[in-house]
């Protein structure tokens, strides 16, 4: 069943190295080695260097001022600065292209290039480096640090040496899903045109027809990315070492003196500017927007084909992701192992990747699929399965098998057990990880675009296409819906990373000093922002599983 | 087998002996479980009657909570037998489920279903009529001294009282045997104590037949009627608590169950009495092979020298151990040999130098290997 699964997920990425292979090294190299390859390859990574440099720099920086200095407002800053995770990159495009043509008069912009992109995917990346880092440092035990001072170490020395040597998987991995999202990003680079990988991959099959360019440019993409996913996979092997347990005491806040507030000044610099020129933009044009000729009807039209589409998408994931997460909670071993990164590895490729590959595997082995929203869901289920398996993984620690087999013990039969137990106690849970996929689905841009039938409208492509010819009040509504539906799992995601208020381990224990209460679900905070923003990473090992083996192995 | 002592009656005086035999509860005979060809348990039997309470006492791996989920259910047996009542639930190839086997389990962490109030829990393995508000929920949280909390959800529960709800909802179906798996396992010292002795009650009470697994001698010790002491998957002793610390079956549960001191033992004179570094002393066997003495602390007596006793070997005093209610005082003998001497109260202090004796007979094993 999660073979059949993984299989399914699978499909993108091996039926383009299937194409690939069958169109013959020589010519995948006359195609790659061209002078335009290498400027598209050129300013792909540039792209994603300044901008993952820019990320870790706002990102670690910020976390470390919300979370363990005296910043003034620090606990309303961590949440105003996780915020732009709300903002779509190719909304935020929108925004900042329709605001700086407010001053620069003529439509269609002069705001565009590699300069602006840096800037737009900085400031709404940087949330992917601040996030994790933050909720790591706000997890680091107390004693450690106090372990190094008390060791003669002074509190630069600690903060270099031992927090910050603490929260380096937490960095490391952050700054490589920051470039990893650079590089696959299709629609923000789209409308402030800078030609990369994912656009070229776009304009050579749309507008050229040019199938070949744009499958041997997309194989690069992801020999591109499958080098980030190592990256990332080895960091985080060596990461699992840093795992601590269980939270210690609270961290000790430092005293910046003066300093805090040339560091407040920053920190409200960028969040007053990442989320200030949205606001404005949106409440510049929305109004606008709404009151053009059928506006409503045509809003109402598109949201149909957004709730169709992502609906069935998030049908389709999360039946793929059962299997799977039941297989990766419940049994370990090298298929887990092997499925698991499947499943990732199929959510690292770059959305206009997969669309690329569906449309040709529509277009020649499933052609009744073709045009259909089955496709689009396939491609749905293709990047958000980890959203859905994780979940799946997280529902099942909560029904753990000792829960079952007491049941049995107590006379319920295996389905009755399941009734009774497993379905109320993964519910909720599986249903969280459908909403997660859901709005996901929402947001998606370029696999909607590219897989969509004809005809079918939803509230991204409408955005796209209005901001493609530079009528922002149309796009205005679009986007400000878009930013509500994002903001959703963002705040469910900043709740969870504990940086709103302390974790909720801290409850004072009964009476007895010996609760018994199941581990919170804290450790699953870095992989659910990760899973949001299209992690690879292990699913959360906070199941506590009791393997029968346990007696032999002890 | 290796040990027989205090087994149930089994076998009557003659094939067709009418006089009714204790009702056996559980009866294994040869239970045997591999993972991945490492045998965990090996030739495993044992016996227990109606309304029994009976601790598997073995050291973490000895294989006790293999057994345990053997007898449950959850695991196959590969070999053996195991019968509740009168009917085998598990031979190779024959397996009763879980569910039909009327064995509930507490298990370590009490493993309360947390979308269930604490009445709904005790009233989870109760046919659907009763689950609600029937009687025997009530009564089985009076047993458990938790009576009028059945609204409460089980993260508003202490550790302790988490587990008193585990027992009372293994209670509750009047199952035909209850396994508890380590159950204080995670609660602090005093408070197990205190529950100990309610569970016991408790137990006692409903008239139900226990199995308690554990690796905390005290609580063996302490609250079962019947100790079996596992290692490395073989019972070593089966026996009522007093017999397996006073006359243990080898010089390894010797030293595992409670402080003991092992002196080289080669033979007795014809008074029954054998000669050690701490002078002669009165030696008791369970039977041929034996090669250790056993000196249990208590059983070593120290007085200052020039004081009391005049016979016995000078020892000097190597290190006090103070515990409060006795003291611990490890001595070294004239030959070199370290034991250990418990007294209520300090008799001597590092660098004395005391006399030694011996009170009361002592026991003689064979060699078992060390635990520690």
């Amino acid at each position: 069943m999660a073979l059949v699964a993984t299989a399914v997920a699978l499909i993108p990425l091996g039926y383009l190295l299937l194409r690939t292979g069958q169109q013959g090294l020589p010519a995948w190299l006359d195609t790659v080695f061209t002078w335009r390859s290498g400027r598209l390859a050129a300013t792909s990574v540039a792209l994603a260097a300044v901008v993952t440099a820019a990320s870790l720099v706002i990102g670690v920086a910020g976390a470390w001022l919300v979370t363990r200095t005296a910043v003034p407002h620090r606990r309303l800053l961590a949440v105003l600065l996780a915020l732009p995770l709300a903002v779509p990159s190719y909304v935020a495009a929108f925004t900042w292209v329709s605001v700086a043509d407010l001053w620069n008069g003529a439509p269609g912009g002069r705001f565009e290039g590699f300069t602006a992109a840096c800037v737009v995917l900085t400031l709404y990346t940087y949330p992917y480096v601040f996030l994790p880092v933050a909720s790591a440092l706000s997890r680091v035990d107390a004693g450690q640090e106090e372990a190094a001072r008390s060791l003669g170490r002074g509190p630069f020395n600690t903060l270099m040496t031992v927090t910050l040597a603490q929260v380096r998987p937490a960095i490391v991995g952050g700054g490589l899903l920051a470039s990893l999202y650079v590089l696959s990003d299709f629609g923000a680079v789209s409308i402030l045109r800078l030609d990369t990988y994912t656009r070229a991959i776009y304009t050579a099959h749309t507008v050229g027809f040019n199938r070949d360019q744009a499958l041997s440019l997309a194989t690069l993409l992801v020999l591109l990315t499958g080098l980030i996913l190592w990256g990332e996979g080895a960091t985080r092997r060596a990461g699992t070492r840093y795992a601590s347990t269980r939270p210690g005491r609270p961290p000790v806040v430092a005293d910046l003196g003066a300093w805090r507030w040339p560091a407040a000044t920053g920190l409200w610099a960028v969040v007053l500017v990442a989320l200030g020129v949205p606001a404005v933009s949106l409440v510049r044009w929305t109004v606008a927007g709404t009151s053009l000729a059928d506006a409503w009807g045509r809003i109402g039209e598109a949201a149909a084909g957004s709730l169709t589409l992502s609906l069935l998408g998030a049908v389709v994931t999360m039946v793929l992701a059962l299997p799977i997460g039941i297989l990766v909670a419940r049994h370990h071993g090298r298929l887990t192992r092997f499925v698991e990164r499947a499943v990732y590895l199929a959510h690292g490729l770059p959305g206009i990747v997969v669309a690329l590959a569906l449309v040709f595997f529509g277009v020649t082995v499933v052609l009744p699929l073709y045009q259909t929203s089955w496709l689009v869901a396939l491609a749905y289920a293709t990047l958000f399965l980890p959203l859905g398996v994780a979940a799946v993984v997280g529902a099942a620690a909560q029904a753990p098998p000792s829960l079952e087999e007491v049941g049995q013990s107590l006379g319920a039969t295996p389905a009755e057990v399941f009734r009774r137990v497993t379905v109320p106690l993964t519910l909720p849970g599986i249903g969280a990880g459908a909403a997660l996929v859901f709005l996901a689905a929402m947001k998606e841009l370029p696999a909607t675009l590219l897989l969509r039938p004809t005809g079918m409208e939803t509230l991204a492509t409408r955005l796209w296409s209005a901001t493609g010819v530079g009528r922002y009040a149309e796009a205005a509504p679009y986007a400000l819906l878009l930013v509500l539906l994002a903001a959703v799992p963002t705040w469910v995601i900043v709740q969870r990373s504990g940086i709103v208020r302390p974790a909720p381990s801290d409850a004072t224990p009964p009476e007895d000093g010996t609760l018994l209460a199941p581990a919170p679900a804290a450790p699953l905070m870095v992989d659910s922002v990760a899973g949001e923003v299209g992690n690879l990473g292990a699913v959360p090992g906070t199941t506590t599983l009791r393997r029968p083996a346990e007696d032999v192995q002890s | 087998m290796r040990s027989t002592v205090n087994r149930a009656p089994l076998t009557g005086s003659g094939p067709r002996d009418p006089a009714p035999r204790p009702r056996l509860a559980v009866d294994l005979a040869g239970v045997a479980k591999s993972y991945r060809s490492h045998p965990v348990l090996q030739d495993v039997g044992l016996q227990l009657e109606q309304g029994g309470f009976l601790a598997v006492l073995g050291p973490s791996g000895c294989g006790k909570t293999t057994l345990l989920r053997c007898i449950a259910g959850f695991e196959r047996i590969d070999g053996g037998r195991i019968a509740l009542g009168n009917r085998a639930v598990s031979l190779p190839g024959t397996h009763v489920p879980a569910h039909r086997r009327h064995v509930a389990v507490v298990p370590q962490d009490g493993a309360l279903f947390p979308h269930l109030s604490v009445a709904g829990n005790v009233g989870f393995g109760l046919p659907r009529t009763q689950r609600r508000g029937d009687a025997r929920i009530e009564e089985c949280l009076a047993l458990v001294d938790l009576a009028g909390l059945g609204d409460r959800m089980p993260h508003e529960l202490s550790g302790g009282q988490q587990q008193r709800v585990a027992l009372a909802r293994a209670l509750a179906p009047r199952p035909r045997l209850v396994l508890l798996d380590e159950p204080f396992g995670a609660l602090d010292a005093s408070l197990r104590v205190e529950l100990r002795r309610d569970i016991r009650a408790a137990l006692h009470e409903d008239g139900a037949t226990a199995i308690l697994v554990t690796h905390d001698q005290d609580e063996a010790l302490s609250m079962a009627d019947r100790v079996v002491v596992l290692r490395e998957g073989r019972v070593r002793q089966d026996a009522v608590p007093s017999r397996v610390y006073a006359q243990p079956a080898d010089s390894w549960v010797a030293s595992f169950v409670g402080d003991a001191d092992l002196l080289p033992f080669t033979g007795t004179d014809p008074a029954g009495r054998a000669r050690t570094a701490v002078g002669p002393v009165e030696v008791r066997s369970g039977g041929p092979g034996a090669t250790h003495l056993v000196l249990r602390p208590e059983q070593v007596r120290i007085d200052p020298v020039g004081t009391g006793a005049v016979e016995g070997p000078v020892a000097t005093v190597r290190d006090v151990e103070f515990y409060g209610h006795d003291t611990l005082t490890a001595l070294t003998l004239p030959d070199g040999t370290v034991i250990r001497s418990r007294s209520l109260a300090a008799a001597a202090a590092a660098g004395d130098r005391v006399r030694v004796r011996v009170v009361g007979p002592v026991w003689a094993v064979p060699d078992g290997g060390h635990p520690r």
